[in-house]
């Protein structure tokens, strides 16, 4: 694939991307040393793949982990305002939630609002005993108060710039980088 | 892939295929829903959407209100007096009325065609039409397609045999067009009287269950019997009906033997377009499509914007 010819600056190479991975999945695997199984959830689009990195290394040290994704697009706060409909792509859960120790994945946290509208539907999904959050980068702009239990890298940016991620899984390479940004809410 | 919104639903002619498919594609995780604990989403938060239904219905509002409700609007059902003649003036002062209310969707069945496209052109909220006269009912039409689509993993070259009385149904004109946009082949089973005046040629005409079931359908779908219509000149008795174009019990082992799929808009009169044991057959889709229009109208409702276009 090739890069996207507005891209700023990177921030994570392949290898920087492996390293937080590695980090995030050992924090995970020391957290919860005596819980038999943990659910990774990963957030459509790049969650997902974010989500199934974890998991592959979490069951790699031999952890039972389940593994789900959801679309929160039903759940966004700006869907009256959008001039167009996003096609759904569905959220597939097929283990049971109730009392699971769930962590929630997605690439970035920013305004949160994502993140706000991914614990709503996970919870209409069923009672999970707890809730985390991993994210692969931590950019600083909350617009409400969420703060990642996980985050391989921490980031303060100017407005007019968006982090963007990409995953060998989908992508076919693992890379952080910043690229201009033209509306704040597009 | 993303699409722009549409202010209103009126019939299945004027929607792209890239429409249709949007609307089939995303009912499939508005289904999905179903089988959670909490069977709503936030969608329609805080908008409202009205029914406005000047005939008697209520499966079709029924599942308009249940779709609403799961996608969290608020819904409200403006009661007209049955008994009222309503003319082009006075639907027009009730669009009115719905405008100073502030409703963001309303949803309407009139016994006249064309009455959703005259309130659609009158209000800023979206308008889907319910069914108008002998002209559309596009929702039915999208959640017939949905369970064709469920049951054809390629829809192209399936045949569906759709019998009754064409002529005078909108669910057939709807139906009929959605099927053959979607690549199905479509033939008609019905008396003399009851076949639509104007039929594409590539649409086969049978007069018989026979000659029909020759031309080897997949998919057998009746359309219900208006007992209103049975007093008119040309047309049959319920039992004349039944005998000659009904689902007799002989044919519903037919329909076993060749596993032909089985479907009915409702409500069903039994003993006319259908039996009893018909209504028990194992490869009725019945109770799917009954299923479907929730999560159909839910995926409808989520692509039409007020005000939009």
């Amino acid at each position: 694939m090739t890069q996207p010819p507005d891209k700023l600056r990177q921030l994570l190479d392949a290898a920087g991307v492996a390293r937080c991975l590695d980090e995030i999945a050992a924090a995970i695997n020391a957290h919860w040393k005596d819980e038999a199984r943990i659910a990774l959830v990963g957030v459509y689009r790049r969650g997902v793949p974010f989500a199934r990195a974890l998991a592959e290394r979490l069951r790699a040290r031999g952890r039972e982990v389940d593994f789900g994704k959801i679309d929160i697009t039903q759940y966004r706060d700006d869907l009256q305002t959008m001039t167009i409909v996003p096609k759904l792509e569905g959220s597939d859960l097929d283990f049971d939630l109730d009392e699971a120790v769930v962590i929630l994945c997605d690439e970035v946290i920013y305004t949160a609002r994502t993140s706000r509208a991914a614990l709503e539907e996970l919870l209409d999904f069923g009672r999970p005993r707890c809730v985390q959050f991993a994210v692969l980068v931590d950019r600083a702009g909350r617009e409400l108060p969420f703060q990642p239990d996980y985050a391989g890298l921490r980031v303060d940016l100017p407005q007019d710039e968006r982090v963007s991620v990409r995953f060998t899984d989908g992508d076919g390479f693992d890379e952080v980088f910043v690229r201009p940004w033209p509306t704040k809410n597009a | 892939m993303s699409i722009t919104p549409r202010k209103d639903l009126l019939d299945i002619a004027s929607l792209t295929n890239e429409e249709i498919e949007f609307v089939l594609a995303n009912a499939v995780p508005f289904k999905d829903l179903f089988k959670r604990s909490v069977k709503k989403v936030p969608t329609l938060k805080g908008q409202t959407v009205l029914t406005l239904f000047y005939e008697p219905s209520t499966r079709t509002r029924s599942s308009f209100e249940v779709a609403a409700n799961r996608l969290s609007a608020d819904v409200t059902h403006f009661d007209i007096e049955s008994s009222s003649v309503v003319k082009g003036e006075s639907v027009l002062d009730t669009v009115e009325t719905l405008e100073s209310m502030r409703v963001d969707y309303i949803v309407v069945r009139h016994k006249q065609a064309g009455i959703p496209n005259l309130i659609a052109k009158n209000t800023r909220a979206s308008v889907i039409n319910a069914g108008d006269g002998w002209h559309a009912h596009p929702t039915q039409a999208l959640l017939d397609a949905f369970t064709m689509r469920e049951k054809f993993k390629d829809m192209r070259g399936a045949r569906a045999l759709i019998v009754g009385d064409l002529q005078h149904s909108r669910v057939a004109r709807s139906t009929s067009l959605i099927f053959r946009r979607l690549g199905m082949n479509v033939a008609y089973l019905a008396p003399g009287s009851m076949m639509p005046r104007e039929t594409p040629p590539e649409i086969p005409q049978f007069g018989n269950w026979t000659d029909a079931l020759d031309w080897k359908p997949d998919v057998v779908y009746l359309l219900r019997v208006q007992s209103e219509r049975m007093d008119e000149p040309f047309f049959p008795s319920a039992a004349e009906y039944h005998k000659n174009y009904g689902l007799t019990d002989a044919r519903v082992q037919i329909l076993r033997e060749r596993g032909l799929w089985l479907m009915h808009p409702g409500p069903v009169n039994r003993g006319v377009e259908i039996t009893d044991l018909g209504m028990s057959y194992e490869k009725s889709l019945i109770n799917q499509q009954v299923e479907n229009g929730i999560a159909v109208r839910m995926s409808v409702l989520y692509w039409l914007k007020p005000g939009a276009q």
